[in-house]
C-alpha cells in the first residue's frame, strides 16, 4: 500500500443554517485521486455539507475543523478556497443575464493562473483550450456565445458546469445532485466527461441519491449520510446493497 | 510645466482623473453681470447679433428660479461667487496642433486623448478638446473638410459659419426653456459645433473631449450638430475634471438639428469628478441636451454612460417633429457614495408613425440616490405613434436609493406606449456562483453589471464601450465588502 497525501480532512463537524444544526458529528478524509461518494436520503444534509465546504453566506460551523492541503478551510473565503483547488458543481446553476459564457471562462481562468504565479492566457490560446475542452463535452460555440446559463437546459447546464471544472482543473470537485434532472443520455455525456479528468490526483466527492452514475465514474468509498453525520462506510456494494433495500430500511437496519 | 502626480491621493481615491493642471489662465473677474457678459463677448470678438442674445438671456435668467422639482439636495449656488470665462493663456491663437502648448498635449495625452493625429487611432476618431472655456484642438479638419464636413468649435463657427449658428443655435433649446439652458445661453463659452452636408456620412467619428481645470470656475459648453438631409454622423463626448474640495459647477446645452432622412448618434461617457467618498466635492452636471428631428425619418439616438458627477440633471431628450422620425435613448447611471443622479428622458411625438425606444439602466451603490424620470408625450398631430419604455434598477447594498418617475401624456388615442420597470438587488446565489469560481467578489460585481447594463453598452462605439466597461468597474470599487 503506497503512502496517500491527505487532501481534505473533516473532523467531528458541527453545521446548519439559520441556527437549525443539520451537520451533527461528521467526520471524513479524502486522499489525492481518491473518489467519494455520499448516498442518502432527501433532508440528510448532504448539500448543507457541499455549502459549507465552499462557504456559501448563511451556513455555518460551530464546531469541528476542515483541512484542505493541510490549511484551514474556514479561515479562507469562497474565491480562496476555488483558487485553492475546490471546485463546486452545482446543483442549481444559477443564471445571470448579459455576461457571456466565454467572458466568464476567462475571468475565472485568469483568477486562477493569477494566483499561481503564472500570466494572463492570451486570446488565442484560451479560445483554442476552451474549444478543446468543449468539443469533448458536446457544447457548441453557439452554447459558448449564451449568457452564463441564460435559458440552458438541465443537461446542457451540467455539462457547461463539466466545462469549468475541465478548466478550472481543481485538486476536489463536489458534484453536489450533479445527475438530477439528466436524462440517461446527458448523464452519460456529463460522467464520462467527469471521468475523463481524473487524473490520478484529482478527488471527487459525489453527493447523490442514486447509483445510477456510478456506471460511468466508480467510486472507492460509499458513505451512507444520515441525520448529519455518516452512519456507514464501504466500497462500491454499499451503494448495491443500499439500493437494493432502500433507504429507511437501511438505515433502520443500521441504527439496530 | 508641472503636473500634480495624484493619480490616487491618500484617501484611497480611485478617480485618476483627478489631476490639475498648473497653466497660466486668462479670466475675467468673478460674479456675473451685463459687463462679464460684455466683456465674454468682446474677447471673443462677438458679433453685435450674439451679445444682443446673450443679454437678452441674462435678463431672463434674473427673473427665473432655480428648479427644485429634481430628487436631488444640493447647496445653493452663488452664482456671483463663480469665475464664467477662464482660458488658458497661449501665446498665439494656435493654427495647427504644433502650436498648442505642450502642457495641454500632455494634459489631453494623461487623460487618454492624444491629440496628435496620427495617434488617434488610425484616423477613425476626430477630437475637439475644449479646455475650460475655450477650444484648445481640432483634429483631422482638413480630412472632414474635403467632405464638407465642419467640426470646429463654437466661436469659431460664430466667425466662419454666422449664417449657420444664426440659424440654428437656441432653435431647439430656446434661451427661456429653464434656469440652466437659460444660465447658458447667457454666458456659454466655448463647444464644438458639427455641420454635415445633405447626403455625406461622416467618414469617422467625431468626438469632443470637455475638461475642467481652474477653480471655481463654471463650464457652460455649448454644443451644436446639424445634420443636413440624408447624412449621418456618429458623435461621442466624454468629461473629466480635476479632483477638488469645492464644488464645480457644469451647466451645458447640447442642440442637434436633424432634417429629412439622416441620422445622428451622440454617445457620452460622462465622467466629471463624483466628490470622494464623504461626498465632499465634485461637480454639479445641470445639462440641457434636446435633439429635433425635423424633418421625414429624421433618427436620433443617445447613449450615455454616466459614472460621474456629485449632483446630474440631464435628460437628453427628442422632438420628433418629423412624420416617421424616431427617437432612442439608451442610458447607464451608476452612483457610488454620495452622488445623487436624477436622469432620464423627453420624447415628444408630434408627427405621425413617429417612433421612441427609451432603454434605462440606473445602478445604485453606497449612500447614493438615483432617479429615473421620463416623459414620453403623443400630441393630437401624432397619430400611429410608439413608444416602448423600459427602466431597470439595480441596488447594490442597503443604504442607496432608487426610483423611477414616468409621465405619460397622451393625446392621440391611436398610439401605442409600453412601459416596463424592473426593480432588483444583485443576488447573493449569483455572487456566490462567480466566487466559488475563484473571483474577488469586487470582480463578480463588476460582471454582474456589465451584464445588467449589455444593452446599451453595445450602443456604444467599441472602444468607448471597452472605456466606459472599466469606467463601470473602477466607479464600483469600494461598494461592497
Amino acid at each position: 500500500m503506497t503512502y496517500k497525501k491527505e487532501l481534505l480532512e473533516i473532523k467531528n463537524l458541527h453545521a446548519g443554517v439559520e441556527g437549525k444544526e443539520i451537520i451533527k458529528g461528521l467526520n471524513l478524509t479524502i486522499n489525492e485521486g481518491e473518489v467519494h461518494a455520499i448516498m442518502g436520503p432527501n433532508g440528510a444534509g448532504k448539500s448543507t455539507l457541499s455549502h459549507i465546504l465552499t462557504g456559501k453566506p448563511g451556513y455555518v460551523v460551530s464546531s469541528g475543523e476542515i483541512l484542505f492541503h493541510g490549511k484551514n478551510l474556514l479561515d479562507l473565503k469562497t474565491e480562496e478556497r476555488a483558487l485553492e483547488g475546490l471546485f463546486l458543481m452545482m446543483q442549481y446553476p444559477v443564471e445571470i443575464e448579459g455576461v457571456p459564457m466565454m467572458t466568464f471562462l476567462k475571468y475565472a481562468m485568469n483568477a486562477k493562473r493569477k494566483y499561481q504565479g503564472l500570466e494572463e492566457l492570451d486570446m488565442s490560446e484560451f479560445m483554442k483550450t476552451v474549444r478543446k475542452q468543449a468539443s469533448k463535452l458536446n457544447i457548441s460555440s453557439e452554447m459558448l456565445k449564451r449568457a452564463i446559463n441564460v435559458g440552458f437546459s438541465g443537461g446542457e447546464k451540467k455539462r457547461m458546469e463539466t466545462l469549468q471544472m475541465a478548466l478550472l482543473n481543481p485538486d476536489l470537485a463536489i458534484l453536489d445532485e450533479a445527475d438530477s434532472g439528466l436524462d440517461i443520455d446527458a448523464l452519460k455525456t456529463v460522467f464520462l466527461g467527469i471521468n475523463a479528468l481524473l487524473d490520478g490526483k484529482k478527488s471527487l466527492l459525489i453527493i447523490t441519491h442514486h447509483d445510477d452514475l456510478f456506471e460511468y465514474v466508480k467510486p472507492d468509498f460509499v458513505h451512507v449520510f444520515s441525520d448529519g453525520k455518516i452512519i456507514k462506510s464501504g466500497d462500491q456494494t454499499l451503494a448495491f446493497t443500499l439500493e437494493a433495500k432502500g433507504y429507511t430500511d437501511f438505515i433502520n437496519e443500521a441504527k439496530c | 510645466m508641472a503636473q500634480k502626480p495624484d493619480i490616487i491621493d491618500e484617501s484611497g481615491e480611485k478617480y485618476k482623473y483627478g489631476f490639475t493642471t498648473d497653466i497660466e489662465v486668462e479670466s475675467v473677474p468673478k460674479g456675473l453681470s451685463e459687463d462679464i457678459i460684455r466683456l465674454i463677448s468682446a474677447k471673443k470678438n462677438e458679433p453685435e447679433w450674439l451679445l444682443e442674445r446673450r443679454l437678452k438671456a441674462y435678463r431672463h435668467w434674473l427673473t427665473l428660479k432655480e428648479p427644485t422639482w429634481a430628487k436631488v439636495s444640493y447647496d445653493k449656488i452663488n452664482y456671483q461667487d463663480l469665475f464664467y470665462y477662464a482660458a488658458p493663456k497661449q501665446k498665439v491663437k494656435p493654427n495647427s496642433l504644433n502650436e498648442v502648448s505642450s502642457e495641454l498635449l500632455d494634459t489631453y495625452n494623461k487623460l487618454g486623448i492624444p491629440l496628435k493625429e496620427q495617434e488617434v487611432l488610425a484616423g477613425v476618431v476626430a477630437v475637439d478638446a475644449v479646455f475650460d472655456s475655450v477650444s484648445v484642438a481640432t483634429t483631422y479638419r482638413a480630412k472632414l473638410a474635403e467632405k464638407g464636413i465642419i467640426f470646429c468649435s463654437i466661436s469659431e463657427a460664430v466667425q466662419n459659419h454666422p449664417d449657420l449658428v444664426q440659424k440654428y443655435l437656441g432653435s431647439v433649446v430656446p434661451y427661456t426653456d429653464n434656469f440652466f439652458a437659460c444660465l447658458n445661453s447667457a454666458v456659454f463659452t466655448d463647444g464644438s459645433f458639427v455641420y454635415i452636408p445633405k447626403g455625406v456620412k461622416s467618414p469617422m467619428e467625431l468626438s469632443s473631449y470637455f475638461r475642467i481645470n481652474a477653480q471655481n470656475t463654471g463650464q457652460f459648453e455649448r454644443t451644436l450638430i446639424i445634420a443636413e438631409e440624408g447624412s449621418y454622423v456618429s458623435y461621442l463626448e466624454g468629461c473629466t475634471a480635476p479632483r477638488r474640495d469645492e464644488n464645480q459647477l457644469h451647466a451645458a446645452i447640447v442642440e442637434i438639428v436633424v432634417l429629412d432622412d439622416a441620422e445622428v448618434k451622440y454617445s457620452t461617457v460622462q465622467n466629471w469628478y463624483p466628490g470622494d467618498k464623504d461626498g465632499k466635492g465634485g461637480v454639479y452636471n445641470f445639462v440641457t441636451k434636446r435633439a429635433l428631428c425635423a424633418g421625414l425619418r429624421s433618427k436620433v439616438s443617445w447613449t450615455q454612460v454616466e459614472t460621474g458627477s456629485s449632483v446630474t440633471w440631464k435628460y437628453p431628450s427628442c422632438v420628433l417633429k418629423g412624420d416617421y422620425s424616431s427617437g432612442e435613448f439608451y442610458s447607464v447611471a451608476l452612483t457610488n457614495n454620495y452622488q445623487q443622479a436624477d436622469t432620464g428622458t423627453k420624447m415628444i411625438h408630434i408627427g405621425a408613425h413617429t417612433t421612441s425606444k427609451i432603454i434605462s439602466k440606473g445602478i445604485s451603490a453606497g449612500h447614493s440616490d438615483q432617479t429615473y424620470r421620463g416623459l414620453v408625450k403623443v400630441a393630437k398631430s401624432a397619430l400611429n405613434a410608439r413608444n416602448y419604455s423600459q427602466c431597470d434598477s439595480l441596488l447594490i447594498g442597503p443604504t442607496c436609493g432608487s426610483h423611477t418617475t414616468p409621465y405619460i401624456e397622451n393625446a392621440n388615442r391611436s398610439a401605442v406606449l409600453e412601459h416596463e420597470a424592473t426593480t432588483s438587488k444583485i443576488s447573493e446565489e449569483q455572487l456566490f456562483y462567480l466566487k466559488s469560481r475563484g473571483m474577488k467578489e469586487e470582480d463578480a460585481v463588476g460582471l454582474i453589471v456589465n451584464g445588467f447594463c449589455k444593452e446599451v453598452m453595445q450602443k456604444l462605439p467599441m472602444e468607448f464601450a471597452i472605456e466606459a466597461s472599466k469606467l463601470i468597474n473602477i466607479n464600483l470599487e469600494g461598494s461592497v465588502g
